[in-house]
């Protein structure tokens, strides 16, 4: 691991961290994690009916993969501390994706009671993962309040549209003391090269595998992706020049 | 009496307690988490905890998502 990403102290060799959710069985689920390489993957709490059994977390146990649970669906703070609590409880983990969406038509996160449930978590000892918008004032104030990992949107959830505002997602990276994970919009392998390219320390995905046509396939290629962004984020990409600039010598 | 399971209404023994309700729903062994009227019941107190009628008990657990 000689380039790891590092969260609360906690290495891991992959940059890319998915969602299980869309993934049409678990077999092809298990295909696609392997081919993407993470070693992070949310899940999502709901009810258990009395004949279910635990298959997606059986599945990333065996796997080796890390669950890391999120607050879906929740839409205030109080529910959001409510879930994140019950995973702990069944998971074993004090780390959350803390997602607090605001209507169904956007899903984008509710700044208010996203920031007053990152609060209420920090303070009861979880490591938190804030799912946030592309906002750097939010942004930084989410880090201040002690989250571990901001994850800024690049478009709304399941839509694929890619970075709407990567100037926004410069600003966070910027003056970002945690690490900056580019969460959600990600459509294919360039959105997520372009998220690494900007600086983002990892980027967050699922729908963009689990529904495209070959989810294993777009998983290798959103793996390549975040190699190749955080290759060239760190080669120092050339000046953007208005006119061309010769590459050959001039003509004797 | 009666107490609300993941929104199912189910009758328990009168003075039954969270682990009773559970055995009779049928809840695995790990990977769930229990809250009672909104707060978090550790599995280890699910036997030391008396339900009353009415009580509002979810069992979740972890499902494909995000």
């Amino acid at each position: 691991m000689d380039d790891p990403l590092v969260i609360a102290g906690r290495e891991f060799g992959s940059r890319l961290i998915t969602g299980t959710g869309g993934a049409t069985n678990l077999s092809v689920l298990e295909r696609a994690l392997l081919a993407s390489g993470t070693e992070l993957t949310t899940v999502a709490m709901r009810r258990a009916d009395a004949a279910g059994g635990p298959g997606v977390l059986d599945l990333l146990g065996r796997l080796g993969i890390e669950p890391l649970p999120n607050t879906a669906g929740c839409r205030t703070a109080a529910e959001a501390v409510l879930t994140a609590r019950l995973a702990r409880e069944a998971l074993g983990t004090s780390w959350v994706k803390l997602e607090v969406v605001a209507d169904e038509d956007t899903l984008l996160p509710d700044p208010v009671e996203l920031l007053d449930g990152a609060e209420q978590l920090v303070d009861d000892g979880f490591t938190v993962l804030a799912y946030t918008n592309d906002d750097p004032v939010l942004a930084r104030k989410l880090e201040d309040t002690g989250c571990a990992a901001v994850m800024p949107l690049g478009s709304p959830i399941g839509t694929g549209l890619g970075i709407r505002n990567p100037h926004n997602i410069e600003m966070i990276v910027a003056r970002a003391g945690v690490p900056i994970v580019l969460d959600a919009g990600i459509g294919t392998a360039s959105d997520a090269a372009l998220a690494m390219e900007l600086g983002c320390d990892a980027v967050l995905l699922a729908t963009a595998v689990t529904r495209a046509q070959d989810p294993e396939r777009m998983a290798a290629a959103m793996r390549a992706a975040v190699d190749a962004g955080r290759l060239a984020r760190g080669a120092g990409r050339i000046p953007q020049r208005f006119w061309a600039q010769a590459s050959s010598p001039d003509p004797d | 009496m009666h107490v609300v399971i993941n929104g199912q209404q189910r009758a328990i023994a009168e003075g039954g307690t969270l682990a009773d309700a559970l055995a009779d729903y049928g809840v695995a062994d790990k990977g769930v988490a229990v809250a009672l009227d909104g707060a978090v019941v550790p599995r280890a107190t699910w036997p030391a905890t008396e339900l009353r009628p009415g009580a509002v008990i979810e069992v979740l657990t972890a499902v494909q998502g995000g």
